[in-house]
């Protein structure tokens, strides 16, 4: 138990840094370019939404650097992110919570499928070392040294506007009216396939590379040659001796590596227009709709956060050294 | 471990001659045998001289419009020209020394971050330690991109060395994590323990005793980043989040984005420079497969013997470790034949 205390005091810490960054950043920058924009809703903002705003962006300049800060907080401990700019007077609460969970579905479900088949597939090179499935590796070099946009206008060209089996982009189908139906679900599968490839193909080298990696040290273990030497099934050391102790760090390192994978696949989003979270920050970039992005980056940093506390605990079920601890 | 490096002596000489000697000349030079390391450093070299001689040898002005609007490529422009008739192989040509100058001075930067809290928390110890890899770690939770793009988003202009700066920043804690990691296994060795017992002075040991051990490590995460960093721009240029009137490889593809050439076809416009992008980080990934292998035997012997070991006719397996007994290498020949 002690090491889940650790880590929630540190996860609290971390999203705790988060917030704070996200506070000072606006107060670093030059201010300029956002009284510009502030100029020009002067008058159509609401005075508790521009005091809302001033206080998120950090043009307080009456009130000292702590009383900010406080205020800040309790904004954020309300829900409340101010008002975008781009889709005025929509607050940035409520845009962000329609397009999280189409970020959820499809880069959380891209990620896990990668994860499991790069893993399985790790295993299997790892294991039949210095054979043809070596040659795998280079191939899936180039995939990893790749920018994951890059793949995806590739796959556009080729599988939507060259052979136009899939739509372009978008996230279903305009006509339909968003319903439980089958239409509807069958549509979001759809348009989700191409997304979901290409950001499998783009993230999967890392982890079959990791695995073959820890295949390879830990085959080489007393252990593993014990048990293949009391003769037991290939299969049952493959599975139950060597991969076992060798998917430990893999399950560390995904953990770690959550943060870069969900970078990339927000660009990813970027580039099929794909409505989620991703989108909406690239959204708001390029309106310089600075409470929508101070808002995505908070959501994305505390869906991360989330994500690593999860796969924190399928390492603490995994391994037991992590649970003797103290 | 120990067991790798004798079979590694018994290897005949004509697979590996360098790796039987330990001189440390030797041992150097073994890093550039490596033939991965050495596709990736040619590579990187081709880039290196783009860089430096691009802008002259440019056969035409990136900027320039001309008449030959969304040409294909042809023998007077090689990669094909814009909807405005810019001339894409001089924009590729101009705009490798942004990529490069923008990924080594990240790099750079980040990694002497790294070095000194990485370093110095494993050296250190205690709360010192718990601080900094707390530190580090919260900056490696942190998604990097979004952070990066909404630092950027909110400069009013970000050119290079800005976006360099910012990397840097945001990118370190990976470096830092793995340098801790060592510095502290390192620390309990005997020959730091002598040092310290002579009475050398905290910094002698860290200058002199540790760092030395931890060359390659700080050259494989400077590798990584310079990689993350090459990455993290051109995103950020074809989001059209930094200036976009500074040629990289990301700013072709941004216009090419916005002026619809998926949709006209013109797949000259965004093939290249993305082609550019992956060998650059083919490169990059190459060297440190190279210094992976030269850290960790293990997946060093694999590589060198793989090919060896099959044109004798052996299957690798694990759990039992192929031995030959010691032949001449023509006899092993003649042997599988």
């Amino acid at each position: 138990m002690r090491f889940l205390l650790r880590r929630t005091i540190f996860y609290a810490l971390t999203a705790w840094a988060a917030v704070t960054i996200n506070f000072i950043i606006p107060r670093l920058m030059p201010g300029d370019p956002v009284k510009a924009i502030m100029a020009k809703y002067q008058g159509r903002l609401d005075s508790s939404a521009e005091q809302a705003i001033r206080t998120l962006l950090g043009l307080q300049e009456d009130k000292s650097i702590w009383q900010q800060y406080v205020e800040y907080w309790s904004l954020l401990l309300h829900g409340n992110l101010g008002v975008s700019f781009q889709f005025f007077p929509t607050p940035v609460a409520d845009i962000i919570r329609q397009a999280l969970p189409w970020t959820v579905g499809l880069v959380g479900l891209a990620t896990i499928v990668s994860f499991t088949i790069g893993t399985l597939v790790g295993t299997g090179i790892g294991w039949r070392r210095g054979t043809w499935a070596d040659q795998l590796l280079p191939l899936s070099t180039f995939f990893s040294a790749v920018p994951y946009f890059w793949l995806g206008l590739i796959c556009i060209a080729v599988f939507s506007v060259g052979l136009g089996w899939f739509p372009t982009n978008g996230s279903y189908d305009r006509s339909l009216i968003p319903s439980l139906n089958a239409e509807f679900i069958g549509s979001v599968l759809y348009y989700g396939i191409l997304p979901a490839v290409t950001i499998v193909v783009s993230s999967i080298a890392g982890w079959i590379l990791g695995m073959r990696n820890m295949m390879v040290t830990v085959s080489s273990e007393d252990y593993v040659t014990v048990a293949q030497a009391k003769g037991l099934s290939e299969r049952r050391v493959l599975f139950g001796y060597a991969a076992r102790n060798a998917i430990l760090p893999q399950v560390s390192s995904f953990a770690l590596s959550l943060g870069f994978i969900v970078g990339g696949t927000l660009v990813m989003e970027m580039v099929f227009s794909y409505q989620g979270i991703g989108y909406v920050l690239y959204q708001a970039v390029t309106t310089h709709d600075y409470p929508l992005m101070q808002g995505c980056f908070l959501v994305i940093t505390l869906s991360v956060l989330a994500a690593n506390i999860l796969a924190d605990f399928v390492y603490a079920g995994l391994d037991p050294r992590t649970r003797q601890e103290g | 471990m120990a067991i790798d490096s004798t079979i590694l002596e018994d290897v005949p000489q004509d697979v590996a001659p360098a790796l039987a000697a330990a001189a440390p000349g030797k041992r150097k030079l073994l890093f550039l045998r490596n033939a991965k390391a050495l596709t990736g450093l040619g590579i990187m070299a081709f880039f290196g001289v783009i860089a430096i001689i691009g802008p002259w040898i440019a056969p035409y002005d990136p900027n320039a419009i001309s008449a030959d609007l969304l040409q294909p490529p042809s023998w007077s422009h090689w990669m094909g020209t814009t909807h405005t008739g810019q001339d894409i192989f001089s924009q590729i040509l101009v705009g490798t020394r942004g990529v490069l100058v923008v990924g080594l001075t990240a790099g750079i930067i980040a990694t002497v971050i790294g070095m000194i809290v990485g370093v110095t928390a494993g050296f250190v110890g205690g709360a010192g330690d718990e601080t900094l890899s707390a530190l580090s770690n919260i900056f490696l939770v942190i998604p990097q991109l979004p952070l990066i793009i909404i630092i950027a988003g909110q400069l009013p202009s970000a050119g290079g060395i800005t976006v360099a700066v910012i990397i840097a920043i945001t990118g370190w804690a990976w470096g830092a994590r793995v340098l801790r990691a060592q510095t502290l296994s390192l620390r309990k060795r005997d020959f730091v323990e002598a040092a310290r017992a002579n009475g050398e002075r905290s910094w002698r040991i860290i200058g002199a005793e540790i760092m030395p051990n931890l060359t390659a490590i700080i050259a494989a995460g400077f590798v990584g980043t310079v990689t993350f960093a090459v990455l993290s721009q051109i995103t950020l240029a074809f989001l059209g989040v930094t200036s976009v009137s500074d040629w990289n490889w990301g700013t072709i593809l941004f216009w090419a984005q916005n002026n619809l050439a998926l949709q006209r076809g013109a797949w000259w416009w965004f093939v290249p420079a993305g082609l550019c992008i992956a060998l650059l980080g083919m490169a990059l990934t190459l060297i440190n497969f190279g210094i992976d292998e030269f850290v960790n035997p293990r997946l060093r012997s694999t590589g060198l013997r793989a090919r060896d070991l099959r044109r004798r006719g052996i299957r690798p397996r694990i759990g039992f470790t192929p031995v030959v007994r010691e032949t001449s290498p023509r006899a092993a020949q003649e042997d599988q034949a």
